[in-house]
């Protein structure tokens, strides 16, 4: 037992996850094109046409995925955070600033693809939905973290604070969500929900499956590469780094 | 008493110092020497469990500080480049509260006399704001009359002190070091505390500086 | 421990009311903010009864945040906080004496002045009453949650637009909640439901906002 404990430390450690790191990013990015390339195939071509929604519905195979990412994103970036609140590794810290952005854009991506959606179903581009509401106060607690990240020059100082802010946001957004949603009945909105239109065939399903798939494909290929960079900005100065053939060139 | 194990510790992306390790005993006093920017403040902030260690342990009686968490705090005692006092309060006012705070409340007249030995008569009762700096640093010290604690922590503390306060407060820290106290302090004057307790420490001489 | 409760609520408490001018800007704020709402849209009463819970309850949002930056940050420059942080006291009971200092001085005057200004809006007596107490039990939550914000952004360069872009999304809740039992109250559903929330999410942030805002207190004071 305790060897293999030594052994998950010592791929917390830079020096050792960067290589490895190096390894996936490759396997990941050609996992990612190929899912997302059979996903929209299937969106486009295999999935049938909806008799109510007719051709636009197509939007959702990017936006559910999309919206399901931004929120698994950000349980993955609080995992990271209580790990190196708790540990003080410094991996952690690194983890939770890499995968950030990618949070932020699947979250836009969600908002815009609702838009495009929502334009053809309800005649307008926002609806205070529950569902979109959440997703944009989703995508303001991103650009809270992004933005404190921004402001701190203090590596050491920026990784502990943004952390904290995301283990508090973790917290609040269930009471978010189900404060919004409380709202959103209370006002009698429109209670229209996208992807409960109507009765999804199980080959939607499976498009969407392989898209979100595609989508953590992706997430992984990028937040690893962008660990790396942050690995090489932050180590600059030891020895390891200086003797990479990447960087001796 | 206070053990410090293998301490590293990094500011920004630069590396202050690494392997550190000094023991302190009751009645010594740990003078830390070195450049400006080597450190002193940090390992000092360190020390206080302000600023949390990249690596290594430090000990107060074989127990990491930071298990000990307010246990430690209530044996410390930290007077920094801030003074740590409120402009708008007067100085009696200022040293109660912060007695109060550490732990051991002092009547008014307690702290009056404080402020009269710290050489502020007259000037016990005016609010902070209107005081010179050398005259704020004097009330920021006089905690030292009154306090506790064991460990005291003085980064700078004779910087804005005149000819006489300097030779007060020395002969204050000198009563708390024959005492048992423990006394870790920076200064760029003199220690005249001639008997054999004071250790010296210099940091940024070499890679790691050892006591 | 209660003794350092007591010193250091009565120490911000006296250092408020030497600085009497401070303790206004938040009210004012509070004031102007509300007052403009009839300018920009018009003194059709029907409207302003409708929006009223809303302005009333942005504006209390705002006024508290603006208030936020100095709740740690003068003590962060004279080092009290870093001797606050080495008293033998727990520290989230301190956050908390100092929270309660600050609502009592910023946030509590705007309690009593809401039922005032509801009266440019035309509420009912009965809306009137359920605006203050909700606003009695809402700004104390956003003072706790607001405190985390302010000790994260501790000693960064533009503070004050970066600690509204952090707790600004956390308040929703007490926003949606606070405005929404005047509302109900309003249009004769009755505001119970949203009372007894806005309660819990108070005893939630005084049970965890200290917490939170001393380890943050921790990270910025290094």
């Amino acid at each position: 037992m305790s060897s293999r404990f030594i052994n998950w430390f010592k791929f917390s450690s830079p020096a050792t996850f960067y290589p490895l790191a190096g390894r996936m990013v490759p396997v990941f990015s050609l996992i990612a094109a190929a899912l997302i390339a059979v996903g929209l195939y299937m969106s486009f071509f295999v999935a049938p046409t909806d008799y109510k929604q007719g051709e636009g519905y197509r939007i959702i195979f990017v936006h559910v995925p999309a919206a399901w990412m931004s929120m698994f994103i950000y349980l993955v970036m609080a995992f990271w955070a209580a790990l190196g609140l708790v540990f003080n590794t410094r991996l952690s810290g690194m983890m939770t600033r890499a995968l950030a952005p990618t949070g932020a854009i699947f979250a836009f991506l969600a908002l815009w693809t609702g838009a495009f959606w929502g334009k053809p179903m309800w005649g307008t581009w926002w609806v205070w939905d529950a569902r979109l509401t959440s997703e944009l106060i989703l995508l303001f607690l991103y650009l809270g973290y992004l933005a404190l990240q921004g402001a701190i020059d203090d590596n050491r100082r920026a990784d502990r604070a943004g952390a904290l802010l995301v283990l508090v946001g973790v917290v609040n957004i269930p009471i978010i969500h189900y404060s919004v949603k409380w709202w959103n009945t209370l006002h009698q909105g429109a209670s229209v929900s996208i992807s409960s239109g109507s009765s999804m065939s199980a080959i939607m399903l499976w498009t969407m499956l392989i898209m979100a798939l595609g989508f953590w494909a992706y997430t992984i290929a990028v937040a690893l590469s962008r660990v790396r960079s942050i690995i090489l900005e932050r180590e600059a100065d030891t020895t390891w780094v200086q003797e990479l053939a990447e960087v001796r060139s | 008493m206070l053990e410090v194990a293998g301490l590293a510790c990094v500011r920004g992306d630069r590396k202050l110092f690494s392997d550190l390790s000094f023991s302190l005993q009751a009645g010594e006093l740990l003078h830390l020497h070195g450049h400006n920017g080597s450190g002193k403040t940090t390992l000092m902030r360190t020390l206080c469990s302000l600023v949390r260690e990249s690596a290594g342990e430090i000990r107060w009686q074989g127990e990491s500080i930071h298990k000990l968490g307010e246990e430690y705090t209530r044996e410390v005692l930290y007077v920094g480049h801030k003074n740590g006092i409120k402009d708008d309060l007067t100085g009696v006012e200022n040293l109660r509260v912060s007695s109060a705070l550490d732990g051991n409340p002092v009547s008014r007249e307690r702290a009056w006399e404080a402020l009269e030995q710290m050489g502020l008569r007259g000037h016990e009762d005016l609010p902070s704001r209107v005081l010179s700096q050398g005259q704020k640093r004097r009330v920021a010290l006089a905690r030292l009359l009154l306090n506790r604690s064991r460990l005291w922590v003085l980064d700078e503390p004779f910087t804005a002190l005149d000819v006489a306060a300097v030779d007060f407060l020395q002969s204050i820290i000198q009563r708390h070091v024959e005492s048992g106290g423990m006394v870790i302090l920076t200064t760029h004057q003199e220690v005249r505390i001639t008997r054999e307790q004071v250790k010296e420490l210099r940091l940024g001489w070499k890679e790691d500086g050892r006591v | 421990m209660f003794s350092a409760f007591r010193t250091l609520l009565g120490r911000d408490l006296l250092l408020a009311m030497r600085r009497r001018s401070d303790l206004f800007t938040t009210l004012f704020f509070f004031v102007i903010v509300v007052s403009l709402f009839p300018l920009g849209i018009g003194p059709e009463m029907n409207t302003l009864r409708m929006i009223a819970p809303g302005v009333f309850w942005v504006a209390a949002l705002l006024a508290s945040m603006l208030a936020l930056e100095r709740l740690f940050a003068i003590d962060y420059e004279d080092g009290a906080l870093e001797q606050m942080l080495l008293t033998p006291q727990p520290l989230s009971l301190l956050v908390l004496a100092k929270v309660l200092a600050h609502w009592l001085v910023t946030g509590l005057p705007l309690v009593l002045m809401a039922p005032l200004l509801g009266l440019q809006y035309d509420l009912s007596s009965e809306a009137l009453g359920v605006m203050v107490v909700s606003l009695l039990l809402g700004t104390p939550a956003l003072s706790l949650i607001g405190a985390i914000g302010a000790a994260l952004t501790l000693g960064l360069r533009g503070g004050g637009v970066l600690v509204s872009l952090l707790v600004l999304p956390l308040y929703i809740p007490v926003l949606i909640f606070g405005s929404g039992a005047v509302e109900a109250t309003a249009s004769g559903l009755g505001g119970q439901g949203h009372l007894s929330m806005l309660g819990a999410i108070l005893v939630l942030s005084l049970l965890f906002a200290p917490l939170a805002a001393s380890a943050a207190l921790r990270i910025s004071a290094e």
